[in-house]
């Protein structure tokens, strides 16, 4: 490696296009954990046995560390001869870690639904579907989602682990230009202020969100 | 399977290497997780000052920690601290990382312990006479431990699986021993499997000797 250098603009891009991916990466695991964790946080609520069948996955996801999921996604499809772009295996493994945790906050939602509405609702002649609509899932939602809220920033802040299956996100390129550059303190305080700004008013907005539907 | 043959040899032979990753990461786990509980106290009751500086500024390490990704608190401590020339071993910048997220996470759980406590037990410890350190170390905290335990432990298991960061800067905790096992023979899968396996058993264990804790102890607790 040649002698360091400072910044340039040619780094700013270089992290602002870490910081797209991202975004992108944090969307797109949003969008597929949410759908997966309310799937599954249903199923879990209304059959046992499913419950039963999908605990070691839940277990299994909650107590391994996120990075080693990811060096074991990547490995599995590469043994399997269907390697992946690093994105995708990121989306996938980050997918399914926010559908796990996504799904017990959406089984502790519908548990919080008091099962003389749920009947209630069923004697007024409503159908399952049309029950679940109008009376359980709007019920649920209010507990659920300042936790859903909670996860989604814990997925902007684990997505920063992707960076070692090579997929070169804000903290990944931050890493490379510090080895590049010396510039550690100034690179990573952006780095951290770019994070900051994302999570911040969203937690304090899940907080407030939290209080008024607590009165 | 896959026209892939898997070598679980080859792993047993680094056995003794991941074991010793393994004690790597308990250590840093368990210290961790005391110098954080040991600041979140001190950041807790610092924030019940409104308005007060120091209340300002546990503020900003609350919100800091729990705002921004555990990798990135560990690049400072690492490359950040390195640039204004200290230079600590990558041990104690995961470790001191590590234990500012947890302080931070901490901090948010005994307030909630802290606002469970009538004010009429604080008035009623000071008119005993008692100056406001006893309050805190006899009256209120075994009460707020008691209550934000599960939390608590939840957050132990947190700093179980974030030690696995420390792989990142070349740490040999359980996941950086794994990387540099494999890195000879690139049987990633195998290695990457046994590791997964012995962080699921040390975590069972630390939820069994959290259960036996509140069963012995903490009985009637919630």
């Amino acid at each position: 490696m040649s002698a360091y250098s400072g910044l340039s603009w040619s780094d700013l891009l270089f992290l602002l296009d870490g910081a797209g991916k991202t975004i992108l990466l944090t969307a797109l695991a949003t969008l597929f954990g949410t759908v997966l964790g309310i799937a599954l946080g249903w199923l879990r609520d209304s059959s046992r046995l499913v419950g039963w069948i999908v605990a070691p996955y839940v277990d299994v996801t909650r107590s391994v560390p996120l990075i080693i999921q990811f060096v074991l996604f990547n490995s599995f499809i590469a043994i399997a001869g269907y390697p992946l772009n690093p994105l995708w295996s990121g989306t996938i493994v980050l997918s399914s870690y926010m559908g796990v945790f996504t799904s017990e906050v959406v089984q502790a939602g519908l548990q919080a639904v008091r099962p003389e509405l749920r009947r209630a609702g069923r004697s007024l002649g409503m159908g399952y579907w049309t029950e679940m609509r109008y009376v359980t899932a709007p019920l649920a939602l209010r507990v659920v989602f300042p936790s859903w809220i909670g996860l989604v920033i814990g997925l902007t802040k684990d997505s920063a682990l992707v960076g070692v299956i090579g997929y070169i996100e804000l903290l990944r390129a931050s890493q490379i230009l510090i080895n590049r550059t010396n510039e550690a303190i100034l690179i990573l305080l952006g780095a951290g202020l770019f994070y900051f700004i994302i999570c911040y008013p969203i937690s304090r907005y899940s907080q407030t969100l939290e209080r008024k539907l607590k009165q | 399977m896959f026209g892939y043959s898997f070598h679980w040899r080859t792993v047993w032979q680094e056995i003794p290497q991941l074991a010793e990753g393994a004690i790597v990461t308990l250590q840093i786990a368990v210290f961790s997780m005391l110098i954080g509980i040991t600041l979140a106290v001190l950041l807790a009751v610092a924030r019940r000052n409104e308005g007060s500086i120091a209340s300002r500024l546990a503020s900003v390490w609350i919100e800091v920690a729990r705002n921004t990704p555990c990798l990135l608190q560990i690049y400072l401590a690492y490359f950040g601290l390195g640039a204004l020339g200290i230079n600590i071993s990558s041990y104690a910048a995961v470790l001191g990382a590590i234990a500012f997220n947890n302080a931070g996470y901490l901090a948010e759980i005994l307030r909630g312990g802290f606002n469970s406590i009538s004010q009429t037990q604080y008035a009623a410890a000071h008119s005993l006479g008692m100056n406001s350190f006893r309050v805190y170390s006899y009256v209120v905290l075994p009460q707020v431990f008691r209550v934000t335990f599960r939390p608590i432990m939840n957050q132990s298991m947190w700093a179980l699986l974030n030690t696995s960061l420390g792989m990142v800067i070349g740490l040999k905790e359980l996941t950086g021993a794994t990387q540099f096992a494999q890195s000879r023979s690139f049987r990633t899968f195998e290695f990457f499997l046994v590791a997964a396996a012995m962080y699921y058993v040390i975590a069972k264990i630390i939820l069994g000797l959290a259960a036996l804790v509140q069963w012995r102890f903490l009985k009637g607790g919630r």
